[in-house]
């Protein structure tokens, strides 16, 4: 089981969101509070953006 | 062990607190009172309490002395009712409309005269989340009617901070044991099944306790609906001049105030299929969920709440209130999440 490491504000509602352990690039988080589906853009600095709502390959 | 009674405890809400009660495990039930249905089984007429309680209903007259009595009745047997019993018991929380107004002109304005008003001013508010100080020392407590407490709690936190115009519209949705347990025609399944019944349309009795609550001016209707319990009020608002509705403003703001609550959930999702609140889930839990839409282009929002009429809109919130005012954790005796599907 992961362990969060990591709070970021979810770039849609500004809830905190809680980031695995090992997460990746493109990989797809979502938010508790609003239930966005978040992709992290970067790794180092953590950045979450609002994914795109169509797309074939989430990179999961 | 806390000492309970229960008044109108064959009627729906009374069956509510008799569950919660059992399953608590700091609280003994001592007398289960039904003019009605005095000495049968309260699972005769509770099935779903079966095997829990061998207990017995009892007539009013020989209910015992106990620490904290429940009435749940009409108002205008509330009002019969409470000066007469008040003795028996250190604490007694009124799950009736009977003294949830403090302002006697508009009491008699929406139910007609009182029949005691000079105890008007003795009940607290049993809405912890806007009384949880004075809870802890209140001797006679008067639950909030359901459509109120779902709308109230959504409007608290923009009234209280001035970030609304002061009328405020609300549409309520309530579930046939709105109706409580005495069967009329209108409540024979065939006239009722697949009606969306607007039961009142202008000045629901529960637009007065949501204006004493805000402070706003408040305009109800209510419609009876297609299920056996729940509420959902949908509340229309506009922003205050300077104010800002937007989405995460909201949120911040209900954060803010429901945070660190424990019975209330902020719901307006992104994604998935209950975005907005939905009493369907919340069946037999003491959630109320709160959700909004804005609208930046005009400044309006829609608040959404919902909740089980029967228990955040009356015997949970009834425990809630006796658990703070016992020194007991809120949440005890409370913990069922609802059920899905459902």
């Amino acid at each position: 089981m992961s362990t969060a490491t990591a709070a970021i504000s979810c770039p849609e509602c500004e809830s905190d969101v809680t980031v695995a352990d090992g997460i990746r690039q493109n990989e797809i988080v979502e938010c508790a509070a609003c239930m966005s589906e978040l992709e992290v853009v970067t790794v180092e600095p953590l950045l979450l953006a609002v994914a795109p709502e169509v797309e074939e390959d989430w990179g999961e | 062990m806390i000492r309970a009674g229960v008044y109108g405890a064959s009627g729906y809400i009374g069956g509510e607190l008799l569950r919660l009660l059992l399953g608590h495990p700091d609280v003994e039930i001592v007398s289960a009172v039904s003019t009605t249905r005095a000495r049968r089984r309260v699972d005769s007429v509770h099935p779903n309490l079966r095997g829990s309680t061998d207990l017995c209903f009892c007539a009013p007259e020989d209910i015992g002395d106990c620490d904290v009595i429940f009435t749940a009745v009409s108002p205008s047997v509330a009002m019969e009712l409470v000066p007469q019993i008040a003795h028996r018991t250190r604490v007694l929380i009124d799950l009736s409309g009977g003294f949830r107004l403090r302002d006697r002109a508009e009491f008699t304005r929406y139910y007609g005269e009182h029949n005691c008003p000079e105890l008007l001013g003795e009940f607290v508010t049993g809405r912890p989340e806007t009384h949880r100080k004075e809870l802890t020392e209140a001797d006679r407590i008067s639950v909030p009617g359901c459509m109120a407490n779902a709308a109230t709690l959504a409007l608290h936190p923009l009234a209280a901070e001035g970030l609304i115009r002061p009328e405020v519209t609300i549409d309520g949705r309530v579930g046939s044991s709105g109706s409580g347990v005495t069967a009329d025609i209108m409540n024979l399944h065939a006239e009722r099944s697949g009606a969306m019944r607007v039961f009142k349309p202008q000045r629901h009795r529960h637009e007065a306790e949501v204006a004493q609550s805000t402070g706003l001016t408040v305009r109800m209707s209510a419609t009876g609906v297609e299920a056996v319990r729940g509420v959902q009020t949908l509340i229309r608002v506009s922003a205050a001049d300077g104010a800002r509705l937007d989405d995460r403003e909201l949120r911040r703001l209900y954060r803010d105030y429901y945070g660190g609550e424990p019975f209330v959930r902020i719901v307006a999702q992104k994604r998935g299929l209950y975005r907005l609140p939905e009493p369907k889930i919340l069946i037999g839990s003491n959630y109320c969920d709160i959700g909004f839409s804005t609208d930046p282009e005009d400044g309006t929002a829609v608040l959404v709440a919902a909740l089980d009429n029967l228990v955040k809109g009356g015997s949970g919130n009834a425990v809630q209130a006796m658990n703070i005012r016992f020194g007991l954790p809120e949440t005890l005796g409370l913990g069922f999440p609802g059920l899905h599907p459902v």
